[in-house]
């Protein structure tokens, strides 16, 4: 019989798949499991979940300003924002037709007529790369989006319902979990073939998973927390729990990952697209240029540097806003 | 009791007390924690000594400031955020807070221990106890592995843990909450300190391992002499095993003195609203509890003049513009009282004519203390 | 413990057979002729080809007959053969796969080494400088996928400054880019790791008793804490062993090196699927297994999953 009144600190417990050590899990290049931030010591998602948003709801207007309070994060929403702009006015700012080739003009150097060079079909880099930018948000947004319907559908099943539920889900997604992320995404483009909504389809399949790990760990800690319980003693009723006191701290540290995973989707892309795997070859996405440039290494690098740093430019944007984001909403730090 | 742990005993005190009536003395000590939010006055004035030998209770609420002073002693504020605008820590001839951190390494462990209030968490969970144990006194006394587990292996029976020899192989989270707890007293007690700090000892364990708990303490303390100061903000812990008694508000002092004083004849309007807010056995079930109306103040923004002033049913306007001086009372019997009151008198006489703060009916033996 | 990793193990094989089913499915059922699939486009009307695959996968039985085959042949070693080599893939698995494990135990050295000093230094350090340079430079690394990061570095190091060399793999000055390339992203999330694990747990509670005893500094952060903060990361880098060893896919393209990663995407672009699929099950299966060690590696860790 214990002897002491119940501890203070939950007791941490161990790893269910280890897969995902921490909260937010961005897939980059190799397909490692990338992580935003480590939440705490030792549990997985349980305790990242732990740490945003147990205690208090979170006030709309007080997460606005605690987020533009952020320098970095306010740079990287900028540069978010710029990005979609780009790809929104595609038309009316890319000087020349991405798919125009000039036969005349083949692998022209960076000038005034092509800002960035032509390529070996005499199609002008700039207007590839931002047409490119429009390949890069609809795959980014429409993947996460997907992946983030079916996670947090499965999630929440798991997470409130619990018991032969939450077993059945997180096996299923143990199963997904033991793909390293471009391996299968490469399985699944094979089957499927190239092209932007295999793409869209392959990276959605590989991420849900975590969504929904993350989501049910949130719920977990939630349910048990002192405050749900008050509601409960209070009388609420359980649609009023989930809805009111559940939902919006569970989905926290999901809206985070969201965040970083959209520009880890684009990674996820391009790295597709330069192995091969990914876009059709004419499609302007970043990472077809890139391949694109491997022939003419070190001698035209124009052909993938800008396209490189396209990636990297969106990829920070959204690293950032999602790591202002999670400071935002951290209650600890209030 | 042998006379060698006597003789033991007298040889430390005889190293530390220059003066022989006082162990450690803190005199106008400050604390402020410099933060983003403003400067928080956690310890603000604040003077205490401990005699050898005896146990000092500080009282207080949550953010009274009482276990940043023991921090203090210890020398484990952390100092970019903290800074010690004044004051000074007067132990055996030396000021702690102008030690250097290797001379405070030596004493820290050796000479004065610190216990802390939840045993599972001040544990490592990676470590066995027994070889938490020993670590201590390897540190201090360059003993080798063996003897030390052995010493410490002793020491964990001395607390009352039994099959200790098998337990010192074991991890925190093997052990029950009692038994973390005397894990670390043996921990603290190991090289047999002259001044133990135990602060919040009991506060996570359930009431019957509290008993339990100070139970130990007490033994361990008769053995060896040691002063203990039993930080806490359960009145009854320390009306049952503390000498004196200090009271604390708002990083700073308000009332000091015998124990018996402090609970018969209280001397601050706190203290007095503290007394009348217990729940007592003899109390009729018909009466209300009178509880002291608001909050502690932010240790930011503390109120004018006296600190309590906002929720003390005698506080006039001096009380709002003037901090009140800690001055000596009259007390019918026993050692020095302060109090830190305008309205020390009012106080008086309201606790004598209050049924809360009299003393409970003594019985045939003649023993006043319930 | 031993229940513990009898759990493990149980949970390992359901996660196998639930990836050999998506493989399967993607070999036998989806394609239209999965002979077509397993021959190849040339191959695929030669009716000496068509009998052995017929008899070798079952292909005339029914599905759960054909999926027990495969499983078989999975257990036993046999991925099938690669129509562009005419080969089996498990021997060109076999060939490959040295170079791959190589590369990949050179970058988890690094990672180990950097990506835990780094963070260490970090946590101890809070707010200085070197924190600072830290974080910026983990940021920007995540920031820089591992592609563009290989394609820079051999830009910088290998063409413009000639110190090395551009591909192959002979020489130990061949690790040098493709592991750091291959390690940066996992590096910079190491020393992340370990920084907010070190900076939680130099806040605990047991830390301030390690100091109350009068411990050094160094004792308590190199004994205390840090026997604290591992636990995490080394999961985490016996993960990321795990998804190395299954190929690193972007590295060995830029820089040629002949693992089985490259040999994944040649085959991709011959649309060899069957060395695509084995690979990726090898991949798969070898990824489990070493999560599998990893789980036990942080029971052991932890005295607190050990023991009961």
């Amino acid at each position: 019989m214990a002897e002491e009144s119940p501890p203070r600190a939950r007791s941490h417990p161990p790893l269910e798949a280890p897969a995902a050590v921490d909260s937010t899990v961005v897939p980059t290049g190799e397909g490692q499991v990338a992580q935003a931030e480590p939440g705490s010591t030792f549990a997985g998602a349980e305790s990242s979940a732990a740490a945003v948003g147990i205690r208090t709801q979170t006030q709309f207007g007080d997460l606005r300003r605690r987020f533009f309070r952020n320098k970095l994060a306010v740079l990287g929403l900028a540069v978010v924002a710029s990005v979609f702009l780009i790809a929104l006015l595609a038309p009316l700012l890319a000087p020349y037709d991405p798919y125009g080739q000039d036969l005349d003009d083949t692998l022209a150097n960076p000038s005034a007529r092509h800002w960035f060079g032509t390529d070996e079909v005499g199609r002008d880099q700039l207007s590839r790369i931002i047409y490119g930018s429009r390949i890069a948000v609809a795959i980014g947004l429409t993947s996460i989006v997907l992946a983030l319907a079916i996670g947090v559908t499965l999630g929440a099943i798991a997470g409130y319902l619990g018991g032969a539920w939450d077993t059945v889900v997180m096996r299923i997604a143990d199963v997904f979990f033991a793909f390293p992320f471009l391996i299968g995404a490469i399985v699944i483009i094979l089957l499927i073939g190239r092209g932007v909504l295999p793409v869209i389809l392959a990276l959605a399949i590989f991420s849900w998973a975590t969504v929904s790990r993350l989501l049910r760990s949130s719920i977990l800690s939630i349910r048990e927390s002192e405050y749900v319980e008050s509601a409960r003693s209070l009388g609420a009723g359980r649609w009023r729990i989930v809805t009111r006191h559940v939902l919006p701290n569970a989905m926290a540290p999901v809206l985070v990952f969201a965040t970083v995973s959209v520009g880890g989707a684009i990674v996820g892309a391009a790295a597709l697209s330069f192995l091969g795997a990914g876009v059709s070859p004419e499609v302007p996405e970043w990472g077809n240029m890139v391949a694109a440039g491997q022939p003419f290494f070190g001698y035209k690098d124009h052909l993938w540097f800008f396209p490189a740093m396209a990636v990297v430019y969106t990829v920070l944007g959204f690293v950032f806003m999602g790591d202002g984001l999670r400071d935002a909403l951290d209650p600890r730090l209030r | 009791m042998a006379t060698e742990d006597m003789a033991v005993g007298s040889d430390a005190l005889a190293r530390f007390a220059a003066d022989d009536h006082v162990l450690l003395s803190v005199q106008d000590l400050r604390v402020h924690f410099h933060t983003d939010a403003g400067v928080v006055k956690a310890v603000d004035g604040v003077s205490w000594s401990v005699a050898p030998g005896e146990t000092l209770g500080i009282v207080g609420e949550s953010g009274s400031g009482k276990s940043v002073s023991a921090m203090a002693v210890m020398g484990l504020v952390p100092v970019p955020p903290g800074r010690f605008p004044s004051g000074r820590i007067m132990f055996s001839g030396r000021d702690l807070l102008k030690l250097h951190e290797e001379e405070l390494r030596g004493i820290r462990g050796k000479d004065v221990s610190m216990i802390f209030q939840d045993p599972l968490t001040s544990l490592n969970p990676v470590f066995k106890v027994g070889h938490q144990i020993a670590e201590v006194i390897q540190v201090h006394e360059k003993l080798g592995r063996i003897p030390a587990r052995k010493r410490a292996v002793e020491l964990l029976a001395e607390v009352g843990i039994p099959n200790p020899r098998q337990r010192a192989d074991e991890y925190p989270h093997q052990f029950s909450g009692g038994m973390r707890q005397r894990a670390m007293i043996a921990m603290a007690l190991a090289l047999d300190p002259v001044l133990l700090l135990a602060d919040e000892p009991t506060t996570a364990l359930d009431v019957t391992v509290q008993a339990q708990i100070m139970d130990l303490l007490v033994k361990l303390q008769e053995e060896r002499k040691t002063a203990i100061v039993l930080i806490t903000h359960d009145l009854g812990l320390v009306a049952a095993h503390a000498d004196r008694v200090l009271v604390m508000y708002a990083g700073k002092v308000a009332e000091v003195g015998d124990i018996d004083n402090i609970y018969y004849e209280p001397r601050h309007a706190y203290t007095f609203g503290l007394l009348s807010s217990l729940a007592r056995l003899d109390q009729r079930r018909s009466e209300r509890l009178d509880p002291i109306p608001g909050q502690p103040p932010s240790l930011i923004r503390v109120p004018t003049g006296c600190p309590f002033h906002p929720r003390c049913q005698f506080a006039t306007q001096v009380c709002r513009s003037e901090v009140p001086p800690l001055t000596p009372r009259e007390v019918a019997v026993g050692g020095l009282h302060l109090a830190a009151c305008h309205h020390s008198d009012e106080v008086a006489a309201a606790a004598a004519a209050s049924a809360h703060v009299m003393p409970i009916d003594p019985g045939p033996d003649g023993a006043s203390r319930p | 413990m031993g229940k513990y990793i009898l759990r493990r193990l149980l949970q390992m094989i359901l996660v196998l057979i639930g990836a050999s089913l998506i493989l399967f499915v993607c070999l036998f059922v989806l394609p239209g002729d999965p002979i077509g699939s397993l021959a190849g486009s040339e191959r695929v009307r030669d009716p000496v080809v068509r009998e052995t695959l017929e008899k070798r996968y079952n292909l005339d039985k029914p599905l759960p007959v054909q999926y027990l085959t495969y499983l078989g042949n999975v257990a036993t070693g046999d991925l099938g053969e690669s129509f562009r080599l005419r080969r089996p893939v498990n021997d060109v698995i076999w060939e490959k796969i040295g170079n791959t494990f190589r590369l990949a135990l050179t970058a988890i050295v690094f990672e180990i080494i950097i990506g835990v000093i780094a963070g260490i230094v970090a946590a101890v350090f809070r707010y200085s400088f070197w924190d600072v340079l830290v974080t910026v430079a983990v940021t920007l690394t995540v920031g820089f996928a591992t592609f563009v990061t290989g394609l820079i570095l051999q830009q910088v190091f290998a063409l413009k400054l000639g110190w090395l060399p551009l591909s192959g793999q002979e020489t130990p000055l061949h690790y040098i880019l493709p592991a750091v390339t291959l390690a940066s992203v996992s590096t910079a999330l190491v020393a992340r790791l370990m920084r907010g694990t070190m900076l939680e747990v130099l806040r605990a509670d047991y830390i301030r008793t390690a100091f109350a005893k009068g411990l050094t500094k160094r004792t308590v952060i190199l004994k205390h804490a840090l026997r604290n903060s591992v636990i995490p990361v080394v999961t985490f880098i016996g993960i990321d062993f795990g998804t190395l060893l299954g190929g690193a896919l972007i590295t060995e393209v830029i820089f040629n090196w002949n693992g089985i990663g490259s040999a994944l995407v040649t085959a991709i672009g011959a649309q060899d699927n069957p060395m695509v699929l084995g690979i990726a099950t090898y991949s798969v299966a070898i990824f489990v297994v070493v999560n599998l060690v990893v789980d036990t590696l942080y029971g052991f860790l932890d005295p607190r999953i050990r023991l009961q």
